[in-house]
């Protein structure tokens, strides 16, 4: 499935990164750590987190994820933002929480 | 509760495997006066926070709280860093937090907004070099 | 939803209080960031997490969180699994990851916790 049926489907906003939205999502992964990520992230996948940090985006490009969506609202601050936006990450957020972000992409996904 | 209830608590830098024992203690205390169960909540949940950050950050502190018929007052001073920007810190997701602590699953930049969500008043004063004061007052009523 | 329902979904293994699996869960919150959990809980759920400490048993037992689940077939040490027993919080254990056990938790028709 494509990242742009993900994000109509489940109301993504959209914050950085609009031109990879045509890119294949494989599955998703929910972690807030970093190392986990790195260890058990596989390419493609769409990253369900809280966590804010500069570093997401480093991993998500790293991993060659296909984006991360930030849950629960929760602020990203602009260097974080604009670090995405030159390394081509894509950030989404939904004010849903990640349970059930999850459990609506995992439906998508899976239905 | 017409004597007020105190007690204290120190609090050891870096040691993750006593976390969470200062509030838990308060806790059990405030269920053994009787307080209502969502009060007893919220001020787990300050003191927990508080007692994280001195873990994360400081080198030791104090926690000590005081009971009595109106209010819970908690006051937690630490030998920490200090905070420099009490503004940005107050921030939701802002942290200064190492990478270990994170990987602990500390360090989201929500402490300081939780104690602040919790309390009815919360007062923070800090210098750097010196270290951090906190006051949080819970109202009984 | 009741726990033992939750330990089938999830094919898990109760690794503390499964004397308790009788107990109702309302709703569950995905997370491996403590102060979130503290930040968003509502009580009586679920904490599905990656972080299997003691720190883990505490900010539960603060937070009023009923049971969690540990993904990813991580194995809690025997100071988590005896604080647990004493907090009375039951443990399970499953391979699945939190993307997987959240969907099928909430395919099940487990909703996530309201958050204000």
């Amino acid at each position: 499935m494509k990242l742009s049926n993900i994000v109509e489907n489940l109301s993504l906003e959209v914050k950085t990164g609009e031109n990879n939205l045509q890119n294949d999502v494989t599955g998703a992964y929910i972690s807030d750590l970093l190392s986990d990520v790195m260890a058990n992230g596989k390419e493609g996948n769409v990253w369900i987190t809280l966590q804010t940090h500069l570093n997401i985006v480093a991993v998500s490009g790293l991993k060659n994820l296909a984006g991360i969506i930030i849950v629960n609202n929760r602020p990203v601050q602009e260097d974080v933002l604009q670090k995405a936006e030159s390394e081509k990450v894509t950030i989404m957020s939904t004010p849903l929480p990640a349970f059930e972000i999850a459990g609506k992409l995992y439906q998508l996904l899976n239905g | 509760m017409d004597e007020t209830t105190e007690g204290s608590f120190q609090i050891i830098g870096g040691n993750f495997g006593n976390a969470g024992e200062a509030s838990m203690q308060l806790k059990s205390k405030l269920t053994e006066l009787g307080v209502n169960e969502a009060i007893i909540r919220r001020a787990a949940i300050a003191t927990f926070e508080a007692e994280m950050n001195v873990i994360i950050y400081a080198a030791a502190g104090r926690l000590h709280y005081y009971i009595n018929r109106d209010k819970i007052t908690i006051k937690i001073d630490d030998m920490g860093p200090g905070i420099e920007n009490i503004e940005l810190a107050m921030q939701e997701g802002y942290s200064t937090a190492p990478d270990w602590v994170r990987e602990m699953g500390w360090g989201a930049g929500m402490g300081l907004p939780n104690m602040k969500k919790n309390s009815d008043e919360f007062r923070i004063d800090s210098v750097v070099g010196e270290g951090t004061t906190i006051e949080i007052v819970i109202n009984l009523s | 939803m009741t726990l033992r329902e939750i330990a089938e979904i999830l094919e898990a293994d109760v690794v503390a209080g499964s004397d308790d699996l009788d107990v109702t869960i309302k709703n569950a919150c995905s997370a491996d960031m403590m102060s979130a959990v503290l930040y968003y809980h509502t009580p009586d759920s679920l904490l599905i997490t990656g972080l299997t400490q003691p720190h883990v048993i505490r900010t539960a037992e603060i937070a009023g969180i009923k049971s969690i689940v540990f993904v990813l077939d991580k194995k809690p040490g025997a100071d988590t699994i005896e604080l647990a027993r004493q907090k009375k919080i039951p443990i399970l254990c499953t391979r699945f990851c939190m993307y997987t056990a959240s969907g099928k938790l909430y395919e099940a028709g487990l909703p996530g916790c309201l958050f204000k």
